[in-house]
Order: structure tokens, then C-alpha cells, then sequence
């Protein structure tokens, strides 16, 4: 057990070097591609803490995204940098506020529907900023001067954005490892197993399962604060469900129930997206990319169902037999 | 609250009834459960004993009548209120956490006690209160050996004494037992008895049945339920010579 989780924390301490050298390593193209993945894999993990912790499919994680990113460019001052300092803890409590309010109502629903109660939610924020000129409407607005933390941090500069959206990836990945194993996040996944056993015994799951749902958004927020600065600009697609679909097939893709598999999941995502549109290797099919993606997306869902995370084990099974791990995970399956 | 107190009656029912659209399934039933006592309900399939566990615990609202709990009127309660209280209960069909150890099953029934959920740096196992409790449970439940094996890979009667288990790590005050001998082996059903009689001492436990050769052994006192209503409730003595029993139940 000990020497396992030893083995996790090796990898993703060397995923985090990796990308602490990257700028080393490559251009601007990749400074800013890296950059962008980064805040994906933030999204990522916000939404892998309500679906594979607490067992609650939220098919509207983009409204928390598109309020962080909102707030950050409505509430920056228009000819000069606003403080990083408030800004950002704004922007994640605006996104937390609302993440509050649709969980308050959403979480007295089960399975189908709160996925969609949280979809329609995440409409609403939608098409609020969509038809009203509240943010520009349809054509969005710009960001002009990105905030800044006095002389210390410019965010204007591509390298320093790069690295405090690093810093803001390995601060969310460790809060959130070290919140799932305390009492709270055992508790999530006890709610996630079996809540009414977790009722049973004198857990008031509700609750806990608002707390989740508000971190959760709070997250999302940061990401999408970190989006709108790294962009500059903010338009009603950032809240579309198209981007709540797309960091659900992430976590997928990168195996659900694993803090890395959000990360993952948002880096494969992402790449693949950039190999399909590639015109280098695709001519003028890579304006199709959309198929390219799909098809492998559904692929790697028929042949990875426990996402990439759990490719290693599948290599070993096929190597050297069923292993005494998925026996109890084949279990754990039927009992279940 | 005052336990001592209450020494006597832990949970009572008074004219507990539960309506489903027309089906009467519980029809005014009282109840009183005791400290170093086993109250057995048994009755025919239908007969509304899983229901009425069911509104003791808090898991369904009772159509009409009232629950007192350790002298406090807990109608009102939610489930998880009530488990807090010091109400603990087992299920029919195995609602253990299969996926996790034996131990861990344990340790989150335990830290229900302990939750301080706000402690969100501080990890899990470092709660000395829940982690003795869940030892103490399991130990209690004959399940010290399998303290790291997922719960899904226990045997049927093992996961039944995890059930148990499960329940005693909350440190409850009154114990309503679903049908815990269901599907056991002989020898299980030995040890489980054993468990059960030692665990009356110091609790009030409510124990719904089909073994009838077990609950004889080992009720104070016996109830029967037919059709929603309580035909009887007395000792195991006076029940088993009890004409109306016979021929609604025991009989042929």
C-alpha cells in the first residue's frame, strides 16, 4: 500500500519537474500551449473531486469556469492592473457563490437528474452573459491590462504566467490529495460507495456533499480566472456545455477516481486536440479534426476502461495473468 | 441526555403506522426496547417489520405515532441525527463499503462519532478516536484477521458480522438488526448468537428474524406481526403455546 502510493507521488512530482523545466525546453508556442493544458488539468481536477470522489456527475462544471473568468475581466479596471491579490480570491468566491447556490438546489436531485439540473444551470449562466450586454454579449470582451501583484508579478509576461499557473496546478493537486484523505474526503467517499449507509450511521450526507460541490466551483473559478488572463479575452463559450462535455471526457480519458488522471486526461485531451488539427501532418483534412478526436476518444474508452491511469495495470494483467488487484476490483465491480 | 436515566426503555414506538397509498404496511404498532434485553419481531414476508425498522431508524417518516429515543422525542429527526443520538442499524442485504478494507469500513462508521470535517489538513488515520473504535468493533465481530482485506472478498456470513461491525463502531445505545443470520452457515449462525448475547449487556438491541430455532434461543421477548398489525408480544415461552401464533404463523 505504502510502496504504492510512494509510486503515485514519484510520478506526479516528476510530472510537476517536467513542466518546471519545460520552458527550457521549448518556445513561445509551447510556453503557451503548456500554459493553456495547465489550466485545463485545474478544471480537470475540480470536476474529478465531484465525480470521482463524491460519485456526483456535474454536467455543468463550465458555468464556474466562465463565472471566474468573467469576474476576472469585469471586475480589472479598465486602463490599469488590478491587484492579483484580490482579484483572484474574488474571481474563485464568485465562482464558489454560484457553485453554492446551484448545488444547494441540484443536490436534493439523484443520478439523471442533477446531471441535468446542473446542465440547465450552467445554461442559465450561459445565456446571461450570452443575450444580455452585461459581458459584451456574443462578442465577449477584452482584458487590456492583466493584473498584477505590485512590482513582483506581472502576469502580462508569458513565462511568469506560465509559472504561477504552475504553481496555481501543484497548490489545487496537493490541497485536493491531502482533503481526500482526511475525515472529510473519506467521507465523500463513503457518500460515493454507499450514502445511505454514510445516512445510516450519522453522516448528514447533504452537506457535505454542498461543501464539495462549492470547492469544487471555487476551482473551477481559479481555472478560468487563469484562462481569461492567459487569453485576454472572455466570450459566452467559456460557459457552453460543449467545454462542460469536454473536461467530463477528460477525466475520463485520464481515469476517473485518480487525482492524476485529471491531469492526464487534460494533457492527452489537449495533444490529441493539437495532433488532429495539426495541418503539417493532416493537409486540409485537419479542418475535420473533430472527427479525428472522436474516434479516438471512443476508442480509448472501449479499450481503457479505467482510463490511462490504469493502463500500466491492464499491461500487467495481459503480461503475467489477472492480477490479485483486479480480482478485488472485479469484485468490488459485482458487488456494486 | 441522561442515559442512566433511561436505563430501562432506550427506544420506544407508540402506535407507529405506515400507509402506503391504501396498503396499511405498519398499522399502529408500539414498541419498547430495552437495555440488556433482545426484543425479536418476527412474522410472514409482508408482514411490515422491515418498515417499521425502517421508521425507528429515521430511514422512512411514520403516517402517524411517535418515536422516543432515550427519553427524547426524535419523530421529527432525521436518520443521521438519530444514528448520532446512539441508533445503530444493520440491513437485510449487505450495505457495507465493498471497495474499501475491513478496516476502513470500520474507521468512517466510526468517524461518524469524530467528524470534523472542517479538519481538511489532517489525515483520516491520525484520528485516534475512530481508528481504536473501528479495532475495537471489528475484534468485537471476530473480523481482527481480515482487518486489511477489501470488504468485497469476505464471505456472505463474514460480510454479515461486518455489517455488525460496521454498527458497533458508532458506538451506539440501541442496536435494530435486519435479519443478521440470513443465508449463514450453521457455524456462523453459532457465532453470531454468541456476539448477539454478549452484546446485550449493554445495549437494547430490536432483532428481526426468520430463524426461528436462533430467535428462540436467544429473545427476552418476542413480537409477531401479521399484516402490518401485532398479533402478540410476550416471551418466547408464552408465544410458542400462543393459539393465535400458532395458527397465523408457527403453525402447520
Amino acid at each position: 500500500m505504502n510502496h504504492i502510493d510512494r509510486s503515485k507521488a514519484a510520478f506526479v512530482a516528476a510530472c510537476f519537474a517536467v513542466l518546471a523545466l519545460l520552458p527550457l525546453l521549448t518556445g513561445s508556442y509551447g510556453v503557451d500551449l503548456v500554459t493553456k493544458i495547465m489550466v485545463y488539468a485545474i478544471f480537470a481536477l475540480s470536476l474529478e473531486l465531484l465525480v470521482g470522489a463524491t460519485g456526483l456527475v456535474c454536467f455543468g462544471q463550465a458555468a464556474f469556469f466562465g463565472i471566474g473568468a468573467y469576474a476576472a475581466v469585469l471586475l480589472s479596471p479598465a486602463s490599469e492592473a488590478a491587484g492579483l491579490w484580490w482579484l483572484l480570491p474574488v474571481s474563485i468566491v464568485a465562482a464558489a457563490m454560484y457553485a453554492l447556490a446551484v448545488g444547494a438546489l441540484s443536490l436534493r436531485t439523484k443520478g439523471v437528474y442533477f446531471i441535468m439540473v446542473t446542465l440547465a444551470f450552467a445554461q442559465m449562466a450561459y445565456y446571461v452573459v450570452h443575450d444580455t450586454p452585461l459581458g459584451g454579449g456574443t462578442d465577449g470582451i477584452y482584458l487590456y491590462v492583466k493584473p498584477a501583484l505590485g512590482s513582483l508579478i506581472d502576469l502580462d509576461g508569458s513565462l511568469t504566467l506560465y509559472f504561477f499557473t504552475l504553481a496555481c496546478l501543484v497548490a489545487a493537486f496537493a490541497f485536493l490529495a491531502v482533503l481526500l484523505r482526511s475525515r472529510f474526503g473519506r467521507a465523500l467517499a463513503g457518500i460515493r460507495v454507499n450514502e445511505q449507509r454514510m445516512r445510516a450511521t450519522g453522516f448528514s450526507t447533504y452537506p457535505y456533499k454542498l461543501a464539495a460541490f462549492t470547492l469544487s466551483g471555487g476551482i473551477a473559478g481559479l481555472a478560468g480566472f487563469l484562462f481569461a488572463v492567459k487569453d485576454g479575452f472572455v466570450n459566452p463559450e467559456l460557459m457552453s456545455w460543449h467545454l462542460s462535455g469536454a473536461v467530463l471526457i477528460m477525466i475520463i480519458l485520464g481515469g476517473i477516481g485518480h487525482l492524476r488522471g485529471a491531469l492526464i486526461g487534460a494533457f492527452a485531451f489537449a495533444l490529441l486536440q493539437e495532433f488532429f488539427k495539426s495541418e503539417a501532418i493532416f493537409g486540409a483534412f485537419a479542418k475535420h479534426w473533430h472527427l479525428g478526436l472522436g474516434l479516438t476518444i471512443i476508442a480509448s474508452v472501449a479499450l481503457l476502461p479505467r482510463g490511462l491511469v490504469g493502463l500500466p495495470g491492464q499491461w500487467r494483467e495481459r503480461l503475467i495473468g489477472r492480477s490479485r488487484s483486479a480480482t478485488v476490483g472485479q469484485e468490488a465491480m459485482n458487488e456494486a | 441526555m441522561k442515559p442512566e436515566a433511561n436505563a430501562g426503555v432506550l427506544l420506544r414506538g407508540r402506535e407507529i403506522s405506515r400507509r402506503w397509498g391504501g396498503l396499511v404496511a405498519v398499522d399502529r404498532v408500539s414498541i419498547e426496547l430495552e437495555r440488556g434485553s433482545v426484543h425479536a419481531v418476527i412474522g410472514t414476508n409482508g408482514a411490515g417489520k422491515s418498515t417499521l425498522i425502517n421508521i425507528l431508524s429515521g430511514e422512512i417518516p411514520p403516517s402517524g405515532g411517535s418515536v422516543e429515543l432515550l427519553g427524547q422525542d426524535v419523530t421529527g429527526w432525521t436518520q443521521p441525527k438519530r444514528a448520532r443520538a446512539g441508533l445503530g442499524r444493520s440491513y437485510q442485504r449487505n450495505t457495507i463499503y465493498p471497495t474499501f478494507t475491513v478496516f476502513e469500513n470500520c474507521r468512517l462508521a466510526a468517524q461518524a462519532r469524530t467528524q470534523k470535517p472542517w479538519a481538511w489538513w489532517q489525515s483520516a488515520q491520525r484520528c485516534d478516536a475512530s481508528t481504536t473504535a473501528a479495532r475495537q468493533a471489528a475484534a468485537k465481530a471476530g473480523l481482527e484477521p481480515l482487518l486489511d482485506r477489501a470488504a468485497g472478498l469476505l464471505s456472505h456470513g463474514q460480510k454479515r458480522q461486518l455489517e455488525i461491525a460496521m454498527c458497533l463502531a458508532t458506538a451506539p445505545e440501541v442496536l435494530l438488526l435486519d435479519e443478521p443470520l440470513a443465508g449463514m452457515g450453521a457455524e456462523e449462525t453459532e457465532r453470531m448468537l454468541a456476539l448477539l448475547a454478549e452484546l446485550r449487556a449493554d445495549h437494547a438491541i430490536l432483532l428481526v428474524e426468520h430463524d426461528m430455532d436462533a430467535v428462540f434461543r436467544i429473545a427476552d421477548h418476542i413480537t409477531v406481526m401479521v399484516n402490518g398489525c401485532v398479533i402478540a408480544s410476550d416471551t418466547p415461552d408464552a408465544i410458542r403455546t400462543n393459539p393465535q401464533v400458532q395458527s397465523a404463523y408457527l403453525g402447520h
